[in-house]
């Protein structure tokens, strides 16, 4: 800015010469607004379809998805949830623990754990666990290979519910105890080696260095399996559990109204799925505290930013 | 614990340290008198950082053994044999030796104030309070009190190193050691770390600093040590070493670094 050539020094106005009065223009992309309009005009013909479709028999809908006996399905449906998922996940922890043992022995029979109820379906596992009975008679606590002090019938013991909520906590701590292993590894080495030269006790190691830590790659993990339990929990229709998708086939196979009971369950799944994912989304927020990457904003984050960028932009 | 006859606050007596096939210790012996700067030079690969981590029982000896104030370290004698301590008592010696490391390794989940407090409270047992205030004071004196809510990532690397250093201090230990504690660090800031372990010879803290910084080793070491192929080539005052080496590997260290 110090001096100016004579062209830039004359009156006249010319083509821009200097790079401040060059205006930069985005590239323009017309066919991304087609494509956009498409896929609007592709959406609101399937929500019409929804609204006036008779098939989709709202009044139905309508009629089931708050009744009573939806109501205790879902309630159900949970009770397995938080079952499998606390019981899957504290076994899965021991079993990782194990697996990250010094002891061979320790670490070979986590790896046979996981290994066996990674290979047996879930299915299949419940409907053995259904049939237990059959193969133990009476469930007996005592010196192993020795005399039993105190033993249960098999039938009273473990009934239905108790029968899925077994199969699906040992099916899940096979999963839950990979995705903590996997966790506890992307842990910095550094970060043992600093605790154990500052000579913090082992179980506080673990507790308060390694696991939140930990954490942050287990819980994204951790979430798709508590999700995808929940709804592997409809699996258990197969032992005549009173669970969501089981209560949905007994209306349908009484009423005939298929879809619109589907829609019920549909409806509810999503639901809490959604729940889920928002409760997922906070706890990761909390143990990304100290970290340079933060979990990525919501859908309804990034939205408000938007709207008060454009805002901004217009003012 | 002391009262043996030695004089040393560190005694390295015969250690060796293999890895595989390759014999990084080949019998080292060290005396680290107490309140003086001990300053380990070496190429890299000579085993000097092996031997840091040897002393707080970091890296189990094949042979040799380690004593900080006359206790033995990571060991303990039956007759004629050392017999590994447990995990529980290692732990405990560890909180009388503070180590400094390379890239830092603070805890980047907890604020500055929670990295100093932890091991007082968690090793130690000393109440969360007085914890809290010593590691205030600590700060201060590296220069970052008010950093104190801030997460470690939220500083620059020089920032947490210092705020290492004082952690390792929280721990109020007979012995610093520092593997290499600039090197993970921009040049500009290299000169805000030197000068807190500066400031900490002058107070008289035992230490043994592993480092490549000729200089500070010049201006600090009360003991130089150079090493090469895991053993201890030669070592003394740092005008000696430094200035007149004996040894023709030392002088081309030397020729190289300087």
């Amino acid at each position: 800015m110090t001096a100016l050539t004579p062209e830039q020094a004359l009156p006249i106005r010319q083509p821009a010469d200097s790079a401040e009065e060059l205006r930069i223009v985005p590239h323009r992309r017309p066919w991304r607004l087609v494509a956009g309009l498409v896929a609007l005009v592709l959406a609101a013909q399937f929500l019409h379809g929804l609204a006036v479709n008779p098939g989709w028999d709202w009044p139905t809908f309508r009629a089931f998805v708050f009744s009573d006996s939806i109501l205790r399905a879902v309630g159900v449906t949970l009770q397995l949830t938080a079952y499998g998922t606390v019981l899957g996940f504290a076994l899965g922890a021991v079993i990782a623990a194990l697996r990250l043992s010094g002891s061979p022995i320790l670490r070979t029979i986590a790896w046979t754990y996981v290994w066996a109820f990674r290979s047996i379906p879930l299915i299949v596992q419940l409907v053995f666990w259904f049939n237990l009975a059959y193969l133990y008679k009476r469930i007996g606590i005592g010196v192993p290979f020795g005399p039993t002090f105190a033993s249960f019938g098999t039938t009273d013991l473990l009934g239905a519910l108790g029968a899925a909520v077994l199969g699906l906590a040992l099916h899940q701590a096979a999963y839950a105890a990979e995705i903590i292993r996997g966790g506890v590894l992307a842990v910095d080495a550094g970060q043992l080696e600093a605790a154990a030269a500052l000579g913090i006790p082992k179980f506080r190691q673990a507790w308060r260095i390694v696991l939140p830590q930990a954490m942050r790659g287990i819980l994204p993990n951790a979430a798709n399996e508590v999700i995808s339990l929940f709804k592997g929990t409809s699996i258990v229709y197969v032992m005549a559990i009173g669970e969501l998708f089981y209560q949905v086939q007994v209306v349908y196979g009484r009423t005939g109204r298929v879809v619109p009971l589907l829609m019920v369950a549909t409806v509810w799944y999503v639901l809490l799925t959604t729940a889920l994912s928002l409760v997922q989304y906070h706890v990761e927020r909390y143990f990304a505290r100290g970290s340079e990457r933060h979990a990525p904003p919501t859908p309804w984050q990034r939205l408000r930013a938007a709207v008060t960028e454009s805002k901004e932009k217009r003012a | 614990m002391s009262g043996d006859g030695t004089t040393a606050m560190v005694e390295v007596r015969g250690v060796h340290k293999r890895f595989g096939r390759l014999e990084v210790l080949r019998g080292i012996d060290l005396d680290v008198r107490p309140g003086t700067v001990t300053v380990v030079l070496g190429p890299s690969g000579s085993g000097k950082s092996t031997l840091l981590r040897a002393v707080n029982h970091l890296e189990k000896l094949d042979q040799g053994y380690v004593r900080v104030d006359g206790e033995l370290i990571g060991y303990r004698r039956v007759g004629d044999k050392l017999r590994e301590l447990p995990e529980r008592e290692v732990l405990k010696q560890r909180t009388r030796l503070g180590f400094v490391f390379q890239n830092f390794n603070l805890f980047p989940h907890l604020t500055v104030l929670e990295n100093l407090v932890e091991a007082p409270v968690g090793a130690l047992g000393v109440p969360r309070e007085e914890a809290r205030a010593r590691a205030l004071e600590l700060l201060e004196r590296v220069g970052l009190a008010d950093k104190a809510a801030e997460y470690p990532r939220r500083l620059s690397g020089g920032q947490q190193q210092r705020v290492a250093i004082a952690r390792a201090l929280a721990l109020e230990p007979k012995v610093l050691l520092f593997d290499e504690p600039t090197s993970a660090l921009d040049p500009e800031l290299v000169g805000e770390v030197l000068d807190v372990i500066k400031d900490l010879a002058r107070t008289g803290t035992t230490m043994i600093v592993v480092t490549h910084e000729i200089g500070f080793a010049r201006e600090v070491a009360d003991t130089v040590v150079f090493m090469d192929g895991g053993v201890v080539v030669e070592q003394g005052p740092p005008a000696r070493v430094l200035d007149d080496p004996q040894h023709e590997r030392t002088r081309a260290f030397l020729a190289k670094v300087l």
